[in-house]
């Protein structure tokens, strides 16, 4: 297999992992941060205290986060054909990953706020600010280096799950190594996946740290 | 201006504070001295209801704070500064956003906001750092934006929750002299915690002690120094144990017996008796000097030079043989 024949393969299967990533990114900060939000400020202590809904989706979460990826892929297929009315394509599988990362995400969002001290929370509440801001004002911004840690590591985690997502017909970069690398021996475009994947890894690294460090304060 | 009655904070089984009244007058700084785990950070926090009292009501400018909804509490609380031990600004925005985030939760308009950032900023001494984030800033400087920060909503009231704790001693007199300018520039009502006898010692005009949840002794610095047995007095003037016998003089300034009066000359040589100096201290407390003499007297004459002592306006006390 020459580097042309190569190229619009690889071409196309990175345009779909871009597409799964960026979507499921999308969603999985949409849903995952107020999760979050809300995983600190149940707390016995903490801003909305909430003890058994917090325990509740302490839960929820712990189970979203122990089942295997592959396995919590197939097991929504039926919450997948409900939202987009497929199960195969991109789209569809923007779903199970999203699922998958919500969980991932909301937990590193809880450690991130955590770390905002409860002295600033308290000095808000006694300069008399409301809950919503001292979340949008306090909390979000002091945290946003952390918060920003956290997406990039969510994001890499959600490429390396999209890789899986090719097992449901979700095509990408994974996909594509299965089938060439490995079902037909193609060694020099398994090699080349293996080299786009870690530049794209490496990419989202790099520029996420950047941006925490220049949101760094301390 | 302040005032605490019955009030009563329980966490659990741990009793934090065990029915405190407090009274903070209008204009006075009034410290609050006790060791760590006496109660008094809980106590403040009380006074902003930051901490919800078990009992008790907490009255701030004439209004019950502990009868309010959530919604007025906010409100009143834009009233009320606050200054903390470890400064707790917003480490993501500049000194003056930090300034500035008080009068945006009170909604004032922007355009307006930056013209009282500037008069703030001016009036602790830091007009040149607006744009500094605070992990530039030195310890003082940290507290000197909190304290333009609690000063924001222009409150009657500033609670200072160990506000120089933190801090140098050369940073903390600074400081120390802050405060008392905004108290007597722009009338505040300070109720300070602390656990240093130094911060009541240079700026309180009234003091409690504080241990165990309960407020030992209460009232203006010169009229405690006048109690006999005051703790306070103790803790300021530290002497030996009193052997029996032995009679221990505290003046103060406000006293027709003057610290810088010659008393002692004066006993020996009115009466037929001997002095022996066993300890003494000398301060300057509330802004005037007052001291504490630890003698032994002797001669036949003893009583009468007692009297004369007592007649004088000084504190004496004899330690029972």
């Amino acid at each position: 297999m020459t580097w042309s024949d190569m190229a619009p393969l690889l071409w196309e299967a990175t345009g779909q992992t871009a597409q799964m990533v960026l979507w499921s990114t999308l969603f999985t900060v949409l849903f995952g941060l107020p999760l979050g939000v809300a995983l600190v400020g149940a707390d016995r202590d903490g801003l909305f205290p909430a003890p058994i809904a917090r325990r509740i989706l302490g839960l929820v979460v712990n189970v979203g986060r122990s089942l295997p990826f592959i396995v919590l892929m197939i097991a929504v297929i039926p919450v997948t054909r409900l939202i987009t009315g497929t199960t195969i394509g991109t789209g569809a599988a923007a779903v199970p990953l999203t699922i998958g990362a919500v969980p991932f995400f909301a937990r590193l969002v809880e450690t991130a706020l955590r770390e905002v001290g409860r002295d600033v929370v308290q000095a808000a509440q006694a300069m008399g600010a409301s809950r919503v801001t001292i979340v949008a004002k306090v909390l979000l911004p002091e945290a946003l280096p952390g918060l920003i840690a956290a997406l990039t590591v969510t994001v890499v985690t959600l490429i390396s799950y999209s890789a899986m997502a090719g097992v449901i017909g979700g095509g990408g970069l994974g996909d594509l190594a299965v089938r060439y690398g490995y079902q037909r021996f193609e060694t020099a475009l398994m090699i080349v996946t293996v080299v786009v994947l870690v530049v794209l890894v490496q990419a989202v690294q790099s520029i996420g740290d950047a941006v925490s460090r220049r949101l760094t304060r301390r | 201006m302040i005032k605490v009655s019955g009030l009563r904070k329980a966490y659990g089984s741990v009793v934090a504070l065990d029915g405190v009244d407090l009274h903070v007058r209008k204009g006075e700084i009034f410290g609050v001295l006790g060791q760590s785990g006496a109660g008094k950070s809980t106590l403040l926090r009380c006074v902003n209801l930051l901490e919800r009292p078990t009992g008790g009501t907490v009255t701030v400018g004439g209004r019950d704070l502990t009868a309010l909804g959530e919604g007025e509490l906010r409100r009143a609380r834009q009233g009320i500064g606050m200054i903390h031990q470890h400064f707790a600004l917003l480490s993501s925005r500049t000194v003056a956003g930090n300034v500035a985030f008080p009068l945006e939760i009170m909604g004032m308009p922007r355009d307006r906001r930056a013209k009282r950032v500037e008069e703030l900023l001016e009036l602790v001494g830091l007009a040149g750092k607006a744009g500094a984030h605070p992990a530039q800033l030195s310890g003082g400087q940290k507290q000197r934006v909190g304290i333009a920060r609690a000063l924001a909503g222009e409150p009657s009231v500033l609670l200072s929750d160990e506000a120089t704790s933190a801090l140098d001693p050369g940073t903390t007199q600074s400081i120390l002299a802050l405060l008392k300018r905004l108290n007597r520039e722009l009338g505040l009502t300070i109720l300070l915690i602390t656990h240093e006898m130094d911060v009541i010692k240079a700026i309180c005009d009234s003091a409690a002690i504080m241990s165990e949840g309960r407020i030992q002794e209460a009232g203006p610095i010169p009229e405690l120094l006048a109690t006999p047995g005051s703790r306070l007095t103790d803790e300021l003037f530290p002497l030996p144990p009193a052997e029996p016998g032995s009679v221990t003089i505290t003046f103060t300034g406000s006293y027709s017996g003057r610290a810088d009066e010659p008393v002692v000359s004066q006993v020996v040589r009115k009466f037929d008796v001997d002095v022996n100096i066993l300890g003494g201290a000398l301060e300057d407390v509330a802004g005037v000097s007052a001291g504490r003499l630890r003698v032994r007297l002797t001669g036949e004459e003893s009583d009468a030079a007692l009297g004369y002592l007592r007649d004088r306006g000084l504190l004496v006390e004899v330690a029972s043989r």
